[in-house]
């Protein structure tokens, strides 16, 4: 027994906490990452597909014969023919009443509604001569009138996208709390404003991208697949072609960036894997960035007009908010287009004492790329409005804008605490996020040196943003009302022989560290040093059914399940070193992967001997003993629907009043995520998540127009930030670990993108001040800033 | 069918000849041809930089490059470089570091990167945003990069006496 004679003491914390770098990023960095694309299969085929050129047009008729006669190409085929073997869709949920929207097939069946959407697939040999068949198709269009405006989208003289629908109004919703009328007659001050938050998209670097590989014997289907969520698409796949969910594999590599674009049913995807069924072979579809930009999910797309009621110590007393917002033709399935405009309007006014609340939520259909869950799934809006009028009354009261928020956050007595719009909050930390912040940017010094500048002709901009993010969802956000998406999640975990521990967890790994941290939970609870300890993700068929990555539920819920696993093991692994070393089993304890005595610590055999008696000599254990070297434990989340999360963050800019443009100095985030697990990754995280919030403020739009073309389809014409013009980020955080589990930890995903535009946008504003104007439209490019200042006309 | 052509290249050090179809662009023959797959395709019109590697000695875009220019050309991937062992350093710093995420962005970002330490052994924050900006990266927000590149130069400095260079 090897490791018999020495003493360890007991671990503290063990890895929690711990900065661990993540062990799979070495193979990032040899560039041994092996990507959907980067994977080839035997008579592997490639698909390519004739898209619409209209918002809206009817298809008359489809000449495929040129095409089919291109040497290489193996299949044609349109949305009637894919239609026989696939179930069409529509994106409704149960939970969200009066949710409508229309069947919608993998390819477009009578007529396209928006420009991009696929029409005919092509499968050949390589994915040029599926290009070039498809210029060969021929498709005669009746192009009919486009639904562009979503203002007016409900207009009795708009056409309807969808007859049987009745009307454009996909959802509406709303909500009421308090007496927001009372409060707005009789108050001090009342400030208003119509906010407006850009259509934008994800990018994720690696675009959509999957193989499908139909073996027709058994009728089995793989999908390798860039998803976040290969549970959920084994199920798709499953019900729409009809094939035994067992028998359906979905198999998520590494992931180039996800950001909850990868997670949604695209019409791509489940014709490539009809594509795989008819001619079983397997096919491959990436898409090219051109596609990316048509028929990735857009996101946001609001216009908010809103106004707030301040009493004249600046008490925030009330909101009132109608939001409108533009879906696209379709409600996208199977998670819907009504998610983003209900958390907008539910997290409105969310970190304030705010008592009386009037939202009105109108979500529209239009004819452009549809929209869907993007990370931070509405908090931005809600964030960027709520705190736009914070900063607007702050100007009108002569109030410091960090002292007005101050003044009104729930406070420490207070929790826990239900917003008007009903989410429950069961500790925050606005206050200390507030002191931290103040003290961290050296905010006094920040205002004295804009003074001085200011007299000089330099506008510099101070701007904040406080935030709540929703994290750990559990079975309220999807499973209620229908969707088949899992809230629970499982791990399982086993003993090697060579006492080495492999753990399968159903949460995904896209970059952020999943793998990293479940290794560092299970190390830490069963008591193994962490490189002992092997993480396996995104395989449906090696790791137990679960929810995967989304919402930032990965390290709180994924967590969980790794715990209660190792926990459990740890108990069977005690036993069996109990019967072996002829001890109770609680007078022995598993420290740095060694059975000690837990009184003295003193070693008396290592795992590599546990596991060599347990599987290669049980004659030597006792009759009827059969030692349990794997576990599965599943976790729920319970008790509370959402696990909120906390924040502020600041913007410090310069504008040039010449140029209109913008150059981000500083950004600080001060987060509360509860227990922190590995703040190396949690800190970029957030990083991360702040700089797709500055894109949305200062560079990011899908700009349409009037016939419902995008106009800025490719790279090089849509803005992404870039490292040039990012600042660096300040990250800090406070600590409020949540007591409904063991772990303590909340989620941190959306944190970063919840807040960062609304702390650009007053940081303009709070730059423009001096010339008395003041914008409201994202993202605030250099010709609206010049159009704001009258240096050029308005539009 | 595309017509093809024979080229001669040296890939990460190794002579070889191919027939290259006339439209084939480098990073298609990189990833397809030779299994390169480190080399990685973004965008496909130049913007992204995922594709980028070294074409005699400068960086370039894979993506924009068609493989048949390359006759004659010396062509370093990451792969090269990574086993080369030249740019271990840089790459233990974006691991301590954790300058990336999906890695998607890093084979690039690591060539660019190299590139610069070599013409420029103590670049400025700033001078490091500035070179690293033809490379997009969507899910780190750029500021560990940065910090990694500085690290390693400052590392790199530190281990040679002044003036070597």
């Amino acid at each position: 027994m090897s490791a018999e004679g020495k003493a360890i003491r007991p671990a503290a914390t063990g890895y929690i906490g711990q900065p661990v770098p993540r062990p799979n990023a070495r193979r990032l960095l040899e560039g041994r990452g092996r990507y959907t694309d980067d994977m080839v299969l035997n008579r592997m085929l490639h698909v390519a597909f004739v898209r619409s050129p209209y918002a809206h047009a009817r298809i008359l008729a489809i000449d495929t014969e040129a095409a089919r006669a291109v040497p290489g190409v193996a299949a044609v085929v349109t949305g009637r023919d894919i239609a026989e073997i696939c179930q069409p869709w529509v994106g409704v949920l149960g939970h969200f009443p009066g949710l409508k929207s229309a069947p919608q097939y993998p390819l477009a069946v009578e007529r396209s509604c928006w420009q991009g959407e696929p029409v005919v697939a092509i499968a050949a040999e390589t994915r040029a001569i599926a290009e070039d068949a498809c210029e060969k198709v021929l498709v005669e269009w009746e192009e009919l009138p486009a639904v562009v405006d979503m203002q007016t989208a409900l207009a009795p003289e708009t056409p309807v996208i969808h007859e049987e629908l009745g009307d454009n109004l996909a959802f509406g919703l709303e909500l009421k709390a308090g007496s927001p009328e009372d409060a707005f007659a009789k108050t001090a001050v009342v400030v208003e404003e119509t906010f407006s938050f850009g259509r934008h998209t994800g990018v994720t670097l690696e675009p959509r991208s999957l193989i499908a590989d139909f073996e027709p014997g058994e009728r089995r289907l793989t999908v390798h697949h860039a998803t976040q969520t290969p549970y959920q698409m084994q199920d798709v796949y499953a019900r729409h072609f009809g094939l035994d969910e067992e028998k359906v594999r979905v198999v998520a590599p590494d992931v180039g960036g996800s950001f909850g674009l990868k997670l949604h049913v695209y019409g791509e995807e489940m014709a490539t894997c009809a594509l795989s069924i008819l001619l079983g072979r397997p096919v491959k579809f990436v898409a090219d960035r051109l596609e990316s930009f048509l028929t990735d999910i857009h996101a946001r797309d609001h216009q908010v007009r809103a106004r707030m009621a301040v009493s004249a110590e600046g008490e925030i007393l009330a909101m009132d908010v109608e939001d409108v917002t533009g879906i696209g033709p379709y409600s996208v399935y199977p998670r819907t287009s009504a998610v983003e405009g209900n958390q907008a309007i539910r997290l409105m006014g969310g970190p304030y004492r705010m008592p009386n609340y009037h939202g009105v939520l109108k979500v529209v259909f239009q004819n452009k790329t549809p929209t869907c869950q993007y990370r931070a799934v509405g908090h931005p809006i809600a964030c960027g409005v709520t705190e736009g009028l914070v900063d607007m009354a702050a100007r009108r009261l002569n109030l410091d804008p960090l002292e007005i928020r101050r003044r009104n956050v729930v406070t420490a007595e207070m929790y826990p605490h239900t917003s008007p719009t009903g989410y429950f909050f069961e500790r925050l930390s606005h206050e200390e996020c507030i002191a931290k912040i103040e003290a961290m940017m050296n905010y006094s010094s920040l205002r004295e040196e804009q003074a001085r500048l200011r007299e000089q002709g330099i506008y510099r901009g101070i701007g904040f943003a406080t935030f709540i993010e929703i994290t750990n969802p559990g079975p309220a956000f999807y499973g209620v009302g229908g969707a088949r998406v899992s809230s629970q999640d499982g791990c399982v975990m086993k003993l090697e022989p060579s006492g080495r521990v492999r753990c399968s967890v159903s949460v995904t790994e896209q970059g952020q560290g999943t793998e990293t941290v479940m290794a560092q939970i299970a190390a830490t609870h069963l008591g193994v040093k962490l490189d002992s300890v092997t993480v396996l993700t995104g395989d449906t068929q090696a790791t137990p059914y679960g929810g995967a990555t989304w919402a930032s539920r990965g390290a709180g819920i994924g967590g969980m399940t790794v715990l209660r696993a190792a926990q459990a093991l740890r108990g069977k692994l005690l036993e069996l070193a109990g019967i072996i070393l002829q001890r109770g089993p609680e007078t022995l304890d598993l420290r740095e992967g060694v059975i000690v005595e837990a009184d003295t610590g003193m070693a008396r055999m290592d795992l590599a001997e546990l596991g060599r008696i347990a599987y290669f000599r049980p004659d030597t254990l006792p009759p009827d003993f059969h030692p349990d070297l794997t576990v599965a434990r599943h976790y729920v989340p319970q008790g509370l629907p959402f696990a909120f999360t906390n924040g502020i963050q600041a913007s410090h800019l310069e504008l040039d009043p010449e140029t209109g443009l913008v150059r981000l100095l500083d950004h600080w985030v001060v987060e509360d995520c509860g227990t922190i697990l590995n703040p190396l990754l949690v800190d970029e995280q957030v990083r991360g998540g702040v700089v797709q919030g500055l894109g949305a403020a200062l560079f990011e739009e899908c700009l349409y127009n009037e016939a419902g073309q995008m106009i800025n389809g490719s790279l090089a014409d849509y803005l992404l930030p870039m490292a040039s013009e990012m600042p660096d980020i300040h990250v800090d955080h406070v600590s409020t670990p949540t007591q409904f589990t063991p772990l303590g930890a909340k989620g941190v995903g959306e944190a970063g993108t919840a807040g960062a535009a609304a702390a650009v946008m007053n940081a303009v504003n709070d730059a423009l001040a001096p010339f008395q104007v003041s914008l409201a439209q994202m993202p605030f490019t250099p010709e609206r800033i010049l159009r704001a200042l009258g240096k050029i006309p308005s539009s | 069918m595309d017509p093809t052509f024979p080229i001669t290249l040296t890939v990460n050090g190794t002579e070889m000849v191919r027939e290259v179809p006339v439209r084939q662009t480098l990073a298609d023959f990189l990833r397809q041809t030779l299994g390169l797959t480190a080399t990685h395709v973004g965008c496909e019109h130049g913007v992204c930089g995922a594709c980028t590697v070294r074409i005699d000695g400068r960086i370039a875009r894979a993506c924009l490059t068609f493989a048949i220019q390359c006759d004659g050309a010396a062509i370093e991937t990451l792969e090269g470089m990574a086993e080369s062992g030249k740019i271990a350093d840089l790459q233990q710093a974006f691991h301590r570091r954790n300058a990336l995420q999906c890695g998607f962005c890093t084979s690039g970002m690591l060539v660019t990167a190299a590139q610069l330490l070599e013409e420029n052994p103590r670049p400025s924050r700033e001078e490091i945003r500035e070179i690293i900006s033809g490379n997009y990266c969507r899910c780190t927000g750029y500021h560990a990069i940065v910090d990694a590149v500085e690290e390693t130069a400052e590392a790199r400095a530190k281990s040679e006496p002044e003036g070597a260079r």
